[in-house]
């Protein structure tokens, strides 16, 4: 064997219910593949017989005191070994619920996983909530033994028994383990060598099936992400380091940071004391670059290829696991790590806690310690980061309260926009239109100012009839109006939009340019849409300052559905329209309205005279609609 | 990635990385072992052939001489910002393995750690330790805090998971950080063969014998071996079936004996 080449290690790790034979198993393991040092059985024995019990293969793990003295396995410990095949890292994780938070550090970083069930209890809670987990932290390969078959007579119908049920829960969660293994650890039976007490199984023992597992392949092929870790100055040289979570960088590539949105061009990659400079870096290497220009990097900015950068936004979704020992609740807010980002979060919605046990979705205003659930996070300033099956590594990320790491998750944006691809801000080159007659001459002119009058809400909540009826009543008083409605704007300007959140974000991005233009010609515009995204309303705020005027439309959503004006919620529910806000999509309500109307309570004429009062009011504050100039009156 | 050497290199470098940004006053443990010889050499590669953090070296007086040479050699030559410690008040009542091992090592090596990170206000020192070493330290997290007085809560450690490391602590705590965990002894001599990396000469065998773990000159024994350089060294451990600490005494005087050891802040 060569010494400078050989395979990594593989990750194993020994998950299942406290007191099902874990420990054990790995104890019998290390011994029959001739692992454990000489003397180490005998040391071990000693220590038993001084104890004054049986021998335990335990004890090669359970090395703390604590745990000899209590029979199990309290914190998760690695240990090298190998087969013929391969070298190993075997993690032995504890089954206590208590020690959930253990049992995570240690399987967290394995490639593949060994559950271990005992015969006599069969599939207990903790089987399943590691079973469950597993498949959250991303693991994909999983072997099943049912250990302590010398307890049931080694009775193939137990096995069966056992084999079936786990099969059954595995499925449900999309898990099909590689094998069933029927086996005897405290006896060596079907851990290297097949036993003569099961001839009915005919599968591979324990280490064959660990030989089988399938490599871990470093995700080259994946986009890049070269998350920052630090800029170094020691000498002359500045050097942007960070390891390559994935994808390949490369001598001459040109990096876009996220979030901040600044580029730049890799004009090296650093080394100290190597034979030559690296062309490219892949996925796993700590490496240091330097770049062509000296733009602004610091600590936590995602690089990225220009054409491949990483999700941005301000609220993402997440299934986590809480370990907490108070409560996640919505409202509270956490110090989210993401790669080498730190963000602050909060929890904006819980959506669903799981119940491992049968899966069903509990609704609740808690995440207790332990539990898994569902949750929405939003952030205060835009986070770069990928959905988990894009890329794990930057779609995963831990929260922090207080001093303590208390949960982990992995981010899924369904029902949110990347809203990265989008332009934010016009190219520098471009100059502003310098109009000789101003938006003041036109309102003298019209005898009134104009603005933005914003309605939003639910399909049904009434916003296209009362943006109707205002225009007529507006019109009738001479101003300048007119109505954007989605239906007018999307079979032209937004023909190409379909109703992604993308596509949603983009066609709201558009309508409040052309609001905007409006505006600024004199007129008051009436723009009647759902607009469901908090962020996207703001951003028409932010391009038309004083001008906007956000009003909600509210209904509950079940008089909303009754009313289905257009059929929509009919064809949601029957599953025709995908991501239906209301009902398969999300609705952020303006958290600080202009004015609220609620359609629920108030009739067609009663809402529209609100606003009628209210471009009053704000005619004599002498700003905005209907404002504005001290010679113009309304 | 190319082969096991360089994923375990560059997992150490993260390691290194991130205590150097996350942590406001480092220092480095150097036992002048070969584990900690390995972990001075990622350091500079990690920081680009400087070493940004002062290098600590407990001196208990019962070192083997080679190593106190081979200590002053490399720190002048690698330009180590060095700090030695040791405990004189104890040397001076006479402190002598003779006293109890596990007391001895608490009081030359223990305690004057604490009184170094207590007077340079160190909150988070690098240590050479790895899993495969020992069944407490198989239990160790990356970044393992300490409590006040530098003991270890082996009982409740923090989470640790996708490399996401506990670099938020209570003030008065600290912080041991082990950017070689992950590494197996074959491992480390592999890569001191392949990276050329100095070691001490205790290693190789000299009369049949050779130091397989380095310690104090009393408490710390030989093994039978003829492997006289580091490739014959690697092909020695491929067939051993001896743990590596065999010839420590202060890890056998009780079945606890390390465990308390560990608990009360030593390595």
């Amino acid at each position: 064997m060569n010494a400078f080449t050989r395979e990594s290690a593989f990750r194993i790790v020994i998950v299942g219910h406290v007191d099902h034979g874990k420990s054990t198993l790995v104890g019998r393991l290390l011994h029959e593949t001739g692992t454990l040092p000489v003397g180490k059985v005998e040391s071990l024995r000693k220590v038993c017989e001084k104890r004054g019990m049986p021998f335990e293969w335990a004890f090669v793990m359970d090395a703390l005191q604590a745990e000899r003295d209590q029979g199990i396995t309290i914190d998760t410990a690695q240990i090298l070994f190998h087969t013929d095949r391969r070298p190993y890292v075997i993690i032995d994780a504890p089954g206590h619920k208590e020690f959930l938070k253990n049992m995570i550090t240690g399987a967290a970083s394995a490639d593949a996983a060994v559950l271990v069930i005992d015969a006599i209890e069969g599939v207990q809670e903790q089987s399943r909530r590691h079973g469950y987990l597993l498949h959250l932290l991303g693991l994909r390969q999983l072997a099943v033994v049912v250990n302590k078959m010398d307890a049931v007579g080694y009775a193939q119908d137990r096995f069966e028994e056992v084999a079936t049920e786990i099969r059954a829960y595995l499925a449900d969660i999309g898990v099909t383990p590689t094998q069933v293994i029927p086996a005897a650890a405290r006896h060596g039976d079907n851990i290297v060598a097949q036993s003569g007490k099961m001839p009915w199984y005919h599968g591979p023992t324990v280490t064959q099936v660990l030989d089988g597992f399938a490599p871990r392949v470093e995700s080259t092929s994946l986009p890049l992400r070269f998350p920052v870790q630090d800029v170094f100055k020691f000498d002359h040289r500045r050097i942007v380091a960070g390891r390559v979570e994935s994808g390949r960088i490369r001598v001459g590539d040109r990096l876009l940071f996220s979030p901040s949105g600044k580029t730049a061009r890799v004009s090296s990659i650093e080394t100290w004391n190597a034979p030559a400079a690296p062309s490219s870096a892949g996925a796993g290497q700590s490496i240091g670059i330097m770049l062509d220009e000296q733009v602004f990097i610091e600590r936590g900015q995602i690089a990225s290829h220009v054409e491949d950068a990483p999700v941005g936004t301000d609220v993402f979704r997440a299934r986590l696991f809480w370990l907490g020992r108070a409560p996640l609740s919505v409202g509270r807010r956490y110090k989210m790590k993401l790669v080498t980002a730190e963000h602050w979060v909060t929890v904006e919605a819980i959506e669903r806690v799981i119940d491992v046990n049968d899966l069903a979705a509990v609704p609740t205003e808690w995440v207790e310690r332990n539990a898994v659930a569902e949750v929405v996070f939003r952030s205060r300033g835009q986070v770069a980061l990928d959905e988990f099956v894009d890329d794990p590594k930057t779609g995963r990320f831990v929260l922090v309260d207080n001093f303590d790491i208390v949960g982990g998750g992995v981010i899924s944006m369904a029902g949110f926009p990347d809203r990265r691809c989008r332009p934010d801000s016009a190219d520098n080159d471009l100059t502003a239109v310098a109009h000789q007659v101003t938006t003041a001459d036109r309102n003298r002119a019209n005898g009134h100012a104009s603005g933005i009058l914003w309605l939003t809400g639910l399909s049904g909540s009434g916003k296209s009839t009362i943006a109707m009826e205002l225009e007529r009543r507006l019109f009738a008083k001479g101003r300048q109006v007119f109505v954007l409605d989605g239906d007018n704007v999307r079979q032209g300007l937004c023909a190409d939009l379909g109703f992604s959140a993308e596509d949603r974000a983009e066609n709201i991005r558009r309508v409040g340019e052309v609001a905007h233009l409006f505006a600024q010609s004199g007129m008051i515009v009436i723009a009647a849409f759902i607009s469901p995204y908090r962020a996207d309303r703001d951003r028409v705020r932010a391009i038309a300052p004083g001008l906007f005027h956000e009003i909600h439309v509210k209904a509950p959503l079940e008089l909303c559905q009754r009313r289905d004006p257009k059929g929509l919620y009919l064809k949601a529910r029957q599953g025709a329209i995908a991501e239906f806000t209301g009902v398969s999509a999300p609705y952020e309500p303006p958290l600080r309205p202009e004015l609220e109307i609620d359609t629920g309570r108030l009739s067609i004429e009663e809402s529209v005279d609100l606003i009628m009062r209210y471009i009053d009011r704000e005619s004599v504050r002498g700003e905005a609609v209907g404002m504005a100039h001290p010679d113009v009156s309304l | 990635m190319t082969n096991d050497l360089d994923a375990l290199e560059s997992q150490s470098i993260f390691i290194l990385r991130e205590a150097f940004n996350r942590i406001d006053k480092i220092a480095m443990l150097w036992s002048i072992g070969k584990d900690s010889n390995v972990l001075l050499w990622l350091t500079r590669k990690a920081f680009f052939g400087h070493v940004p953090f002062p290098i600590v070296h407990v001196d208990t007086s019962y070192k083997i001489p080679e190593m106190i040479e081979f200590r002053d050699r490399v720190a002048r030559e690698w330009k180590l910002p060095l700090i030695v410690g040791g405990n004189k008040a104890a040397l001076d009542g006479g402190m002598h393995p003779s006293r109890g091992r596990v007391t001895c090592c608490g009081a030359l090596k223990t305690e004057p750690l604490k009184q170094i990170i207590r007077e340079h206000g160190f909150t988070g020192v690098i240590v050479g330790i790895r899993r495969d070493e020992e069944g407490t330290r198989a239990k160790e997290r990356v970044f393992s805090p300490r409590t006040e007085a530098a003991e270890w809560d082996f009982k409740d450690q923090p989470p640790e998971f996708w490399d996401q490391f506990k670099t938020d602590f209570a003030p008065g705590t600290h912080l041991r950080i082990h950017p070689l965990l992950h590494w197996g002894e074959l491992d480390v001599w592999r890569y001191i063969e392949r990276e050329n990396i100095p070691v001490v000469d205790l290693y190789f065998a000299r009369n049949g014998r050779r130091y397989r773990s380095l310690g104090c000159a009393p408490c710390t024994g030989t093994v039978e071996s003829n492997a006289t350089t580091v490739a014959e060294i690697i092909e020695e451990l491929q067939t051993t079936r001896v743990s590596e600490r065999a010839g420590r005494a202060q890890d056998k005087e009780s079945e606890d004996a390390f465990e308390r050891l560990r608990a009360q802040g030593y390595m």
